[in-house]
C-alpha cells in the first residue's frame, strides 16, 4: 500500500486493463446518450422552429431538466430504471437534449427569410426546403450544439459510476475516497482528454461541406451503435449473486481486496454510490452490498449484516480529530468535544441515522432530541470569543455529530461556530483540516489508519485485530505526522460490513462472509 | 395570360389587398407601383401562392392556380427577389440549376442553358464555381435573374428586383433588362416603389394604395389622364422626367424638323425610344443625333433644343 510513492504512469500501467475498460464504458455511455439526444432533439428542434408557439414549452422543459443536479437526476432514475447503464444513459440523454434542441431551433429560425422564400418560390416542397436549405444552413449552429452536449456528457458521465454504470468516474470517486491522487488523475485525465478529443473531432466535422457530411451522418449512427453495443454488453457473470460496492470499498485492503485475499470471495461486482446502494439492494437490483454497520438504512430496508468471521474489517470507532493549534487557540474546546465520549453506541447511532435517513427528520432536530434526552443540552450563549469551524463528511451520521458538537460548543462555551459540512470524502475533509480550513471533524479510526496513514501490511495486521491498539496507533501517528489530536472515542463502531436482504440471507442460509463464499462456490 | 378577379387578403382586421381585379396579356409587362404597405407585394405573392388569398380567384394561362399543387405551379413561374435569395451554400452553377434539378433535367441540357444565359447576362463563366458571397451586388442580381429564366417559364414575377442595388448598377441592369430578348416574350409582373423604374420598364402600370388599384394604364395614360388627385400627386414631384420618359420619339415625329441635306451624326436611334433616352445622348460634345422611323425609313437630324421644342408642342396638343 505505498501508492504515494508510485508515479501516475506506473499506476496507469498497472491498471491499464481497468483503465481501458472504463474508458470504453465512458465513451459508450457518452456516445449512446448523445446519439439518442440527436435522434430526438433534432426533430424536436425542427418541430418547434415550425410551430413557434411550442418553442417556449419545449425549451422550458429541456431547460429545467438541465438545471437538475446531475447526481439528483441519477437518483431519480433508480426507482424508475434501476441501476446500471440504462438509467445513466437516460440521464445523460436528458442533459444533452437542451443544447441540441436549442441550437437546432436557433439555427433553423436564423436562416435568411429571403433564401427560404426563394426556395419555396422555385417550387421546392417543404421537405426539400428543410433538407436542401434549412438544415445545411443551420448545420454549423446545430453542430456547435452537439459539441456542447458532447463535452457536457463526457463530464457528467463520470457520475455514472454512482449507479453502477461504470466509466472513468470509478477511478475518480474511488481515488477521492481512498486519498489516492494517482487514481483520481488516472480517471480525470483520460476523461478530460476524451472531452478534448471529441470536441476536436466534431470541429473537423463542422468544416466538412454539407454534401459530404451526409455520408458521414449516415455512417455515424451505425458506427456508434456498433461501438456502444461492444462497450455496454454486460460482462457475463458466473455467479448467481451480484455485489454492489462503493468505489472506495473496491480499492481498499479492508474492502474488496481483503475479501478476495482472505476469503477468496469471487462475486460478480458492480461499482455503485453508497447513496443509492441500500435502495438498490432493497429493490433486488443487487444482492450484496458494502454498507456501514450503523447506517439507518440497514434498519429501513430490512438488511442483515454478514458476520466478518475472519476479521478483515478493522474497527472504525468515531472520534473528533482536532488540529493542535486550534486546541491551543481555543482553551476549553477539548473538554467540550469530549462531552460526547462514550455516550453513543452502535444501536443508538443506527437509530439516530434511521431518524434522519428514513424518517427525514433534520440532523439538527435529531441532535437536539438526543442531547435533551441525555441532559446535555444547553441553549446557545451566543458568545463572541471566537469562531470554531466544524467539518463533516457528506453523510447523515456526520451531519448529526456536527450538529451535536455545534450545540455543545455554543451552549457550554463563549465560542460561536461555523459549519463546513458535506465535504465530499475523507481526502477532502482531511485536506480541509490540515490546510486550516476547518478546526475539527469526526473521523473513524479505521479510516485514519488505512486511508490516511497507510502503514505497511505487516504492521497493519498487528494493529487492526484490536480496537485499543488501533486507536493508540492512529493517535500517536497523527500527532507526530500532522499535528492533529484524536480526542476520546464517541463510542460506536461504524465499520464496513457486507449486507444482504434479510429474507434472501435466511433463505440461502448465509450468516457469515464464509457462508457467502461457500454458497458462491457451490453454485 | 394572368387574370385576377376580386382578390382580397385580410390579416386580422387589416385588408392588405382589398378586392382587386386585373388582367395581364401574354408578353405584357405590368408594374405594381406604390408606397410600402400598399399591398403590391402581397398581390404578387398571391400569384404563385406564397401567400394564400382570403377571397378571389387567379388564373394563369387559363388555369385556376388553386387547382394546382403549389410546388408544380411555382416551378413554372420565374421569381426574382429583392435580396436575390441566392442559396449561400450553393455555387453560382448550383444556384442556377435548382429548378432544372427539381424538374430532373439532364446535366448537359442544364449546362448548355446556363452558358447561354450567362452570355446574355454578361456574366463570366469563371463565376460558376464561386459562391454568392464572392459576387458583387450586380452580379448576384444577374445570377438571380438567370435562375428565374433558366426553364423558360412563360411568366416571371419580380419583387423589387433592383431595389437593393446602387444607382449606377441599377441603371445599367435596367438597360440590359430592357434589351434582353428572353424577356420580350414573357408575361411579367413586377413590384416596385420606384416611379422611374416603373416608367422605364413597364408597358402598363397599376398604382396601388391601401390594398386597392387606384389607376391602371400605360405610363402616358397615367401622366396625361390621371383619374384623380392621388395619381396626380403621386407623380407630381418628378413629372417632367416622367413625361419625357412616357413620350416616344414616334409621338413627336411630326414636330421634329425634316432634314434638308444628308444627315451626318454618329448616333442613330429609332422612334421607339423615348425623349429622355434621346436627351441622354445629347450631352457634352454630341450636338446632333439621327432618328430613323422604322415605318418610313425617313431620317431626321435633331439637336437638344429641337427635341425640347417638339416636346412642348406635343404637350399643347393634349387635352387639358
Amino acid at each position: 500500500m505505498n501508492q504515494q510513492q508510485q508515479s501516475l504512469w506506473q499506476f496507469m500501467q498497472q491498471q491499464s486493463n481497468k483503465l481501458l475498460s472504463q474508458t470504453l464504458e465512458h465513451v459508450g455511455l457518452t456516445l449512446v446518450s448523445l446519439l439518442i439526444a440527436v435522434i430526438i432533439g433534432l426533430p424536436l428542434g425542427i418541430l418547434i422552429a415550425r410551430r413557434k408557439q411550442l418553442s417556449g414549452t419545449v425549451l422550458g422543459i429541456a431547460g429545467v431538466l438541465q438545471t437538475i443536479p446531475s447526481i439528483a437526476l441519477l437518483g431519480f432514475m433508480i426507482p424508475l430504471l434501476g441501476i446500471g447503464a440504462t438509467p445513466a444513459i437516460v440521464a445523460l440523454f436528458l442533459y444533452a437534449l437542451l443544447p441540441i434542441i436549442r441550437n437546432t431551433y436557433t439555427g433553423i429560425t436564423g436562416v435568411e427569410p429571403s433564401v427560404k422564400e426563394a426556395a419555396l418560390a422555385m417550387g421546392m416542397s417543404a421537405r426539400q426546403v428543410l433538407f436542401k436549405v434549412e438544415l445545411p444552413l443551420a448545420m454549423p449552429v446545430i453542430l456547435a450544439g452537439i459539441r456542447t452536449a458532447t463535452v457536457i456528457n463526457v463530464g457528467v458521465a463520470t457520475l455514472a459510476s454512482y449507479i453502477a454504470a461504470g466509466g472513468l468516474g470509478e477511478f475518480i470517486f474511488g481515488g477521492i475516497s481512498l486519498n489516492n491522487s494517482n487514481m483520481i488523475l488516472a480517471g480525470a485525465i483520460p476523461s478530460a482528454l476524451l472531452a478534448i478529443l471529441f470536441d476536436i473531432l466534431l470541429s473537423l466535422v463542422q468544416r466538412i461541406s454539407f454534401k459530404k457530411l451526409r455520408y458521414v451522418l449516415f455512417a455515424l449512427p451505425v458506427i456508434v451503435v456498433a461501438f456502444a453495443i461492444y462497450c455496454l454488453v454486460p460482462s457475463a457473470s458466473g455467479s448467481k449473486l451480484t455485489a454492489g460496492f462503493t468505489p472506495e470499498f473496491m480499492g481498499r485492503q479492508d474492502g474488496n481486496l481483503g475479501l478476495q485475499q482472505k476469503y477468496g470471495l469471487k462475486i460478480h461486482t458492480t461499482v455503485i454510490n453508497d447513496a443509492v446502494m441500500y435502495k438498490a439492494a432493497f429493490e433486488k437490483q443487487i444482492d450484496v452490498i458494502s454498507g456501514y454497520s450503523t447506517d439507518g438504512r440497514l434498519k429501513a430496508f430490512n438488511l442483515t449484516v454478514l458476520d466478518d468471521d475472519k476479521k478483515i474489517f478493522p474497527p472504525y470507532y468515531a472520534a473528533p480529530i482536532v488540529r493542535k493549534d486550534a486546541l491551543q487557540k481555543y482553551p476549553g474546546l477539548e473538554d467540550v468535544l469530549n462531552l460526547l465520549a462514550g455516550h453513543i453506541n452502535d444501536s443508538v447511532m443506527t437509530e439516530l441515522n434511521y431518524r434522519t435517513d428514513q424518517l427525514h427528520q433534520t440532523p439538527e432536530r435529531v441532535a437536539k432530541d438526543f442531547l435533551i434526552a441525555n441532559n446535555m443540552f444547553k441553549p446557545s450563549r451566543k458568545g463572541k470569543a471566537g469562531v470554531i469551524r466544524i467539518g463533516s463528511k457528506v453523510f447523515g451520521e456526520q451531519y448529526i455529530l456536527a450538529e451535536m458538537y455545534r450545540m455543545l460548543i455554543e451552549g457550554n462555551t463563549n465560542y460561536t461556530t461555523s459549519a463546513k459540512t458535506g465535504l465530499g470524502g475523507t481526502k477532502i475533509c482531511f485536506d480541509a483540516l490540515t490546510n486550516n480550513q476547518i478546526d475539527f471533524y469526526p473521523e473513524y479510526t479505521g479510516t485514519g489508519l488505512l486511508v490516511l496513514l497507510q502503514p505497511p501490511v505487516g504492521k497493519l495486521q498487528q494493529i487492526t485485530s484490536n480496537n485499543e491498539k488501533t486507536y493508540n496507533y492512529v493517535q500517536q501517528e497523527f500527532n507526530k505526522k500532522y499535528g492533529i489530536k484524536w480526542l476520546k472515542p464517541i463510542g460506536f463502531n461504524n465499520a464496513y460490513a457486507l449486507m444482504m436482504r434479510r429474507q434472501q440471507a435466511d433463505e440461502l442460509g448465509i450468516k457469515t462472509i464464509s457462508d457467502l463464499k461457500h454458497f458462491l462456490d457451490r453454485n | 395570360m394572368i387574370r385576377v378577379q376580386n382578390l382580397s387578403k385580410q390579416y386580422g382586421q387589416t385588408m392588405a389587398v382589398d378586392n382587386i381585379s386585373f388582367e395581364v396579356a401574354e408578353g405584357d409587362n405590368l408594374i405594381l407601383l406604390g408606397t410600402s404597405g400598399c399591398g403590391k407585394t402581397t398581390t404578387l405573392k398571391m400569384l404563385n401562392r406564397l401567400i394564400e388569398p382570403t377571397a378571389g380567384k387567379i388564373w394563369i394561362g387559363g388555369e385556376d392556380v388553386t387547382a394546382q399543387q403549389p410546388e408544380l405551379l411555382r416551378q413554372n413561374i420565374g421569381y426574382v427577389l429583392q435580396n436575390n435569395g441566392l442559396f449561400p451554400h450553393y455555387t453560382v452553377a448550383d444556384n442556377i440549376a435548382i429548378v432544372p434539378g427539381l424538374l430532373k433535367w439532364d446535366k448537359e441540357k442544364t449546362q448548355n442553358r446556363t452558358h447561354e444565359l450567362l452570355q446574355k447576362l454578361h456574366l463570366s463563366t469563371d463565376l460558376l464555381s464561386k459562391y454568392p458571397a464572392q459576387l458583387s451586388g450586380g452580379q448576384q442580381q444577374r445570377v438571380g435573374l438567370a435562375r428565374a429564366l433558366i426553364t423558360n417559364a412563360p411568366v416571371l414575377l419580380m419583387d423589387e428586383p433592383f431595389g437593393a442595388l446602387d444607382n449606377i448598377t441599377r441603371t445599367k441592369i435596367q438597360e440590359e433588362f430592357k434589351e434582353l430578348d428572353e424577356l420580350q416574350r414573357k408575361t411579367i409582373v413586377m413590384v416596385t416603389h420606384d416611379v422611374h423604374e416603373a416608367f422605364e420598364l413597364g408597358n402598363r402600370i397599376a398604382i396601388m394604395d391601401k390594398g386597392q388599384i387606384v389607376q391602371m394604364g400605360t405610363p402616358a395614360q397615367l401622366l396625361f389622364k390621371p383619374e384623380n388627385d392621388f395619381i396626380r400627386n403621386f407623380l407630381k414631384t418628378q413629372r417632367l422626367q416622367l413625361e419625357l420618359k412616357a413620350i416616344t420619339l414616334h409621338d413627336v415625329w411630326y414636330s421634329l424638323p425634316s432634314a434638308n441635306n444628308v444627315p451626318v451624326a454618329s448616333l442613330e436611334l429609332d422612334t421607339n425610344e423615348n425623349i429622355w433616352r434621346a436627351m441622354q445622348y445629347l450631352k457634352g460634345d454630341v450636338k446632333h443625333i439621327m432618328i430613323k422611323s422604322p415605318q418610313t425609313n425617313e431620317v431626321k437630324l435633331v439637336t437638344f433644343e429641337q427635341l425640347m421644342a417638339a416636346y412642348h408642342q406635343y404637350q399643347n396638343t393634349l387635352p387639358a
